[in-house]
């Protein structure tokens, strides 16, 4: 067995060696797959192996929460590979997918070493300690933990830390949908499409047959692949095609209606069913791409390094250091898992042995959707990604000009080319469609054409981007819903009615008051004309990874007080990283002078164009909103910094009054019962 | 309040190719969920059987309503 990983060791070596130490004209992705798969193995069966046995001391012989509560409900011991199941379905989001296309304009290498060392060390490690410590403590949620280990201040800073959190992401996931449908029938149609289909299914599986998830959301799969055929129709019919054409602000107002209607209507009907078919889609085409990746193993144009490490990159604004590291959140450490690890998971986990591979295990999956999604992006040529991926405020609206720019840049492309590849596509134009859903469609759709035979460009290009418009629709209607339980459980401790999650009032006061919230950004970034990817982005990183540093602040500080010493730097280790890249990324966002990356510096400059009156007409209108907006932005950021601090700060007076033998807070863990499937003693 | 519906028990398992078949379908069936409901069920009758079982459609309407009223999807 040791001699498989002695193998196992050498040819993860060897691919790394290919992809970061002898890259010569180009590299084939099939080795950044290969060095990724080596990596997540051994870390899974060394790494993980570790942690499980000396450092969180996991105890088969104890009881979960599942067994102990069983009530045939919340709490059911469920068989692993279902727990790994829900718990992966339930972690992966379009997250990692759009953060590496984004951290590509860096090169394929630094997003790629990230995504490894982040996820081994940090994000899989997050998942597996908080899953750890909430299964201890019968299954309580990462706010409570906070409370209890870190008193009110963290508890409430957990709370509305993930409440910000809710309103951008689901802000910036938006805006990735529309910047796919604007002007393009084709994907709207079918993105629309996906709307009547889920309701068929929700109804399907709630009367016709109760429960048959399998049967229904296979129909419903069938469905959504007649819906991205039928766009194309639609898309060439002359006056349909009329109806779903619209601009970026008329296709937001659709969505905030939208995620307004989902969020009140009952959840069988429409997020259910959503869900079960983002599920679906999203493990097929996944494992379809690997599938194709392997096959066509294709090699990867983009430089591993390019010129933009130093701030000047068009997508957003901001040097590799410390970007890289908040651009990709999903996929190297995402708090948010943190919210999934200590809610529904550990209520099914049916013994402690478990956590390593539902923790551990599911984030490495994650991780290696990221590093996809980072093979996906680069195997374009490095023109045509920035050509999509760049917004119309910094290359220009004009297609001659745009590619001038990007050529200039050392990274030639033509007007023909891009014309060419749009109309392969079966669109009008794929210029300045930033926020990486469409260039990844683009890549997507050369792979899988190239890898399956038989041309059909358009037709992958659009299976692709309902790909990732399901799944962002998905979590838009969850995480809306997510927002307003969260909203009613904080609006009910000063008004009692609108604390009752079922009266529908407060259903509908709530829900609108979420969606206004992201509604607002996403508007913002609709109108702004270097697109908002650039300002909504990192902002979303910053906060997912202030939350990250939540758990891991929370994590450490039991692991010290429960006598663990130095291997409290399980966490510690990535909590100080974190906290560090974090704190430094979101100064610069604050007050650097370059005003692609400064939101204050942006607000300035705005006045100032404001003032001089240098810009169209119509630009100049909605400046003001922009400059209310980059305050705002800068006031969040330092928010989120200042909570980051408050709880690590309450983590180190804990752990310095732990160390110097005062007394602290009792550690919340429930006595030991032995586990009934234990075996004899 | 409703009658029981008696759900579709697997058989035992037998050997061979078709055996195989059914394990495959049955650890499909559990990953979707699907079996939930026979599951339910089966701890239903060994835990408190004098207690009314759900029809499939009002298991089904409650398994809903309780899996998501937390956090049920990340970035």
């Amino acid at each position: 067995m040791s001699l498989v990983w002695v193998l196992i060791a050498l040819a993860g070596a060897f691919s790394l060696a290919q992809v970061a130490v002898f890259r010569g004209e180009t590299v084939n992705a099939a080795w950044l797959l290969a060095a990724a798969v080596c990596i997540y193995l051994l870390a899974y069966r060394f790494y993980s192996a570790w942690i499980a046995a000396k450092v969180l001391m996991i105890d088969s012989t104890r009881a979960t929460p599942a067994e102990r509560f069983d009530n045939n409900r919340d709490y059911v011991p469920t068989h692993r590979w279902v727990v790994f199941g829900h718990h992966f379905a339930a972690i992966a989001g379009p997250g990692p997918l759009i953060g590496p296309t984004l951290a590509a304009q860096f090169g394929y290498l630094p997003g790629t070493l990230w995504i490894l060392v982040g996820g081994v060390l940090g994000g899989a490690v997050q998942d597996m300690v908080v899953l750890f410590l909430s299964t201890r403590r019968d299954g309580k949620s990462i706010g409570q933990m906070a409370r209890d280990e870190l008193g009110r201040i963290g508890g409430a800073a957990a709370l509305v830390g993930t409440f910000m959190i809710m309103l951008i992401l689901i802000a910036v996931l938006g805006l990735v949908v529309v910047n796919a449908m604007k002007h393009s029938p084709w994907a709207t149609s079918t993105v629309a499409a996906t709307i009547p289909i889920a309701l068929f299914i929700g109804v399907y599986l709630r009367y016709v047959r109760p429960g048959r998830v399998l049967e229904g959301s296979l129909i419903g799969v069938g469905l959504l692949l007649l819906a991205v055929g039928g766009g194309g129709w639609v898309a060439s019919h002359d006056t349909l095609a009329v109806y779903f054409d619209h601009g970026p602000v008329p296709l937001a107002w659709a969505l905030i209606v939208y995620g307004f209607a989902a969020a009140v209507v009952p959840v069988w009907l429409l997020l259910a069913p959503r869900d079960y078919l983002s599920t679906f889609v999203k493990l097929g085409t996944v494992f379809l791409l690997a599938f194709a990746i392997a096959v066509l193993r294709p090699d990867i144009q983009m430089p591993a390094i390019t010129p933009f490490i130093d701030g000047s990159g068009p997508i957003f604004g901001g040097s590799v250091f410390p970007f890289v590291f908040i651009t990709i959140a999903c996929g190297a450490i995402s708090g948010f898992h943190s919210l999934i690890a200590s809610g529904t998971t550990p209520k099914l986990l049916m013994n402690e042995r478990d956590i390593r591979m539902v923790g551990y295990g599911s984030m490495l999956l994650e991780s290696l959707v990221a590093i996809m999604a980072m093979i996906a992006a680069t195997v374009l040529d490095p023109g045509v990604f920035f050509a999509i991926n760049s917004p119309a405020g910094v290359v220009g609206a004009e297609l001659t000009q745009a590619v001038a720019t990007i050529s200039n840049w050392g990274f030639p492309v033509t007007a023909e080319r891009m014309e060419q590849l749009a109309s392969e596509m079966g669109e009008s134009t794929l210029l300045s469609r930033t926020g990486g859903a469409p260039s990844l469609a683009v890549g997507m759709a050369s792979i899988f054409s190239a890898a399956f035979g038989g041309g059909l460009l358009a037709l992958w290009y659009h299976f692709a981007i309902m790909f990732e418009a399901v799944f962002i629709l998905t979590t838009l209607d969850a995480g809306t819903r997510v927002g307003r339980f969260m909203l009613q459980d904080l609006l009910g401790n000063v008004v009692p009615a609108l604390g009752r999650t079922s009266w529908y009032p407060s259903v509908l006061l709530c829900s609108a008051l979420v969606v206004a919230g992201w509604g607002y950004f996403l508007y913002i970034g609709v109108i702004d004309p270097n697109g908002g990817v650039n300002i909504l982005w990192p902002l979303f990183g910053i906060s997912n990874q202030m939350l990250a540093g939540i758990a891991l602040a929370v994590a450490t500080g039991i692991l010290v007080r429960s006598g663990r010493g130095w291997y409290a730097l399980v966490t510690g280790a990535p909590l100080a990283w974190i906290a560090f890249i974090t704190t430094w990324a979101s100064m610069e966002k604050v007050f650097s002078s370059d005003p692609r990356v400064g939101f204050l510096a942006a607000a300035q400059r705005m006045r100032d164009q404001l003032a001089e009156a240098a810009l169209p007409p119509e630009q100049l209108k909605v400046l003001p909103q922009l400059i209310f907006n980059q305050q705002l932005d800068a006031v969040l950021t330092l928010f989120f910094v200042a909570v980051l601090w408050t709880v690590i700060g309450a983590m180190l007076v804990a752990v310095l009054r732990h160390n110097g033998g005062r007394s602290t807070r009792p550690l919340a863990e429930s006595p030991y019962v032995r586990s009934r499937y234990a075996g004899p003693a | 309040m409703s009658a029981a519906v008696t759900p579709d028990r697997p058989e035992p398992v037998p050997g061979g190719s078709a055996g195989r078949l059914r394990a495959l379908l049955d650890s499909i069936r559990a990953l979707t969920g699907d079996d939930a409901y026979e599951r339910y069920l089966q701890r239903h009758q060994a835990t408190h059987p004098e207690q009314a079982v759900l029809s499939p459609a009002e298991f089904y309407a409650a398994e809903i309503e309780r899996r998501y009223s937390g956090v049920t999807r990340c970035c």
